[in-house]
């Protein structure tokens, strides 16, 4: 980061030319280069990107946050979302499009897949620790799981043609395996559909994998026995345009004590 | 449900929809005409399955007004989605089923404010994202840190973004958290939380040594940037995020969105292997 304008640094420069002004010509000689040089940095990547991300906040700051000040105010004090949203991380599902989520209603975490572990304070800390922040301290009363049309994560999974070979990825595998018992089930009650029909299939039922896996969490499931937490799964498919919804009911029955 | 030993888990998948409607209808029903022989048989029962009865019509009651507030919370967001967006630009959404390209892959915090699609007004497609706790990317780690690794794997090899953001916050839960850490080695007090904002420690650490004079919250709004810097360091421990930087192919950001201030900071990791003296 640099924390001097360029006319501080011409000021030094002149100060050095004027002591050793017999570097005058390579002096020139330099400048002409980086005058080329930040010609060319006006057309390329590197600027596009900045541009974009600049112009994008002064979206966000003339539309949104100086328009609803209370809002912001509000928010910047502290956040109390009622949902816990997982996404995948493709750049087409943000749930603040597709649900319109507004700033303070979801807090999110978005991966591969929109996969959750089973709880494993070794092999997955980052999803434990993204859901034991909302769920234990923020008090979210929902949890939805949003899994999505033509997911790159499942068709991954789906392509593992033999669980025990070496993986071609350094990671990917590793991840979606976390969906496994999704693919066996869909392979075995599906096999005779198309590889994308399976895929879609195994898109929803990846969803209830990770339904499932919520429940190995004990924050989670002493919420949801108390009626505390909800828990949702979802599919979004762009390519028809459709949403659906589906909830999971999970209920633990008086013991009847036997003796 | 039959009665079991034990506890018994009851897992019911509903759609809401009019066939989930119809499933549901038919369930009730079904389960009051069992009720009804049972109470045929054994009239005795009837007080007691008045009384239940009385309790379980008021526990339908509660969870049905917050139930369905999240339903049609869920449903009317959809349905603003389709209408103002999806079906306004039909090009564009049909483009992106075919594929996605985005340029960015983001790194943003979980916390329900910071949203890159708000804050930097992101459209779909433009930005592939991930989220967790204190936007953290630990360092490469088959083991313990497949989640971020998969992603940076798939956004960088796969989808071939040229840009890699790491937007760190302000009133950050996660970096305060890692702030309060008083003792690295002590027992941690929640299940996760502590082992993951400590990818953070050695921007803690820096902080605390340089920052001495201010007060927590200003530490906190240094930590937030320092760990951001901790995490762009962290990507260069991926051997591919670091073939891609070294060819100039990848531009590696970070940035400190301040809500409380309505600021956006952003600044560039410099990253270059010179080629290499040759002694001999």
């Amino acid at each position: 980061m640099s924390t001097e304008s360029y006319e501080d640094t011409l000021e030094r420069l002149g100060e050095l030319l004027s002591c050793k002004s017999d570097l005058g010509k390579v002096a020139a000689a330099k400048i002409e280069k980086l005058f080329g040089e930040l010609e060319e940095q006006k057309s390329n990547k590197s600027s596009d990107a900045v541009e974009r991300i600049r112009s994008g906040f002064i979206h966000f700051k003339t539309h949104k946050y100086l328009k609803k000040p209370s809002l912001y105010n509000a928010l910047a004090k502290s956040q109390s979302p009622k949902f816990l949203v997982f996404a995948c991380s493709d750049s087409r599902v943000s749930p603040s499009h597709i649900l319109n989520f507004q700033p303070g209603e979801a807090f999110e975490i978005r991966n591969i897949a929109n996969m959750v572990p089973v709880f494993d304070k070794t092999q997955h800390s980052g999803t434990g620790a993204a859901m034991e922040y909302p769920i234990t301290e923020l008090n979210v009363e929902n949890i939805l799981v949003i899994g999505h049309s033509r997911c790159g994560g499942i068709e991954a999974l789906m392509s593992i043609k033999d669980d025990a070979a070496p993986h071609k990825s350094v990671f990917i595998e590793n991840w979606v395996k976390i969906g496994t018992s999704a693919k066996n089930k869909i392979k075995q009650e599906y096999g005779d559909l198309s590889f994308q029909e399976q895929c879609t299939h195994c898109e929803k039922e990846a969803v209830n994998v990770t339904l499932g896996n919520l429940l190995s969490y004990p924050f989670v499931r002493e919420r949801v026995e108390k009626g505390k937490l909800a828990l949702r799964g979802a599919h979004y498919d762009f390519v028809k345009g459709t949403f659906e919804l589906w909830e999971l009911d999970v209920k633990i029955t008086p013991a009847f004590a036997f003796s | 449900m039959a009665p079991a030993f034990g506890k018994c888990f009851t897992f019911c998948c509903a759609k809401t929809s009019p066939e989930g409607d119809e499933m549901a209808t038919d369930a009730y029903e079904a389960a009051i005409k069992g009720l009804k022989d049972l109470l045929s048989k054994k009239a005795d029962l009837g007080n007691v399955a008045a009384e239940k009865i009385k309790e379980l019509t008021q526990e339908l009651k509660e969870l049905d007004s917050s139930n369905s507030d999240a339903v049609e919370r869920i449903k009317s967001g959809f349905t603003h989605f389709k209408t103002q967006k999806y079906l306004k630009d039909s090009a564009r959404f049909n483009d992106l089923a075919k594929g996605q390209s985005p340029k960015f892959l983001v790194f943003a915090c979980s916390d329900s404010r910071v949203c890159p699609s708000h804050i930097l007004n992101f459209q779909p497609g433009e930005a592939f994202v991930v989220r967790n706790i204190a936007n953290m990317v630990p360092p490469f780690d088959q083991k313990r840190h497949s989640g971020v690794g998969a992603a940076v794997e798939y956004a960088v090899v796969h989808l071939k973004v040229e840009n890699i953001l790491v937007i760190g916050h302000s009133r950050c839960g996660g970096i305060k958290g890692l702030m309060s850490i008083e003792d690295d080695a002590a027992p941690t007090k929640s299940d996760f939380i502590e082992n993951w904002v400590k990818i953070g420690a050695s921007a803690r650490n820096k902080i605390k040594e340089e920052h001495q004079g201010l007060d927590d919250e200003a530490k906190c709004t240094e930590c937030e940037k320092e760990a951001v810097n901790v995490s762009l360091g962290n990507l260069l421990s991926y051997p591919f995020v670091r073939a891609e930087v070294v060819k100039n192919t990848l531009a590696i950001r970070g940035a400190h969105y301040n809500f409380v201030k309505g600021t956006f900071d952003l600044w560039e990791l410099d990253f270059k292997t010179t080629p290499a003296y040759a002694f001999s």
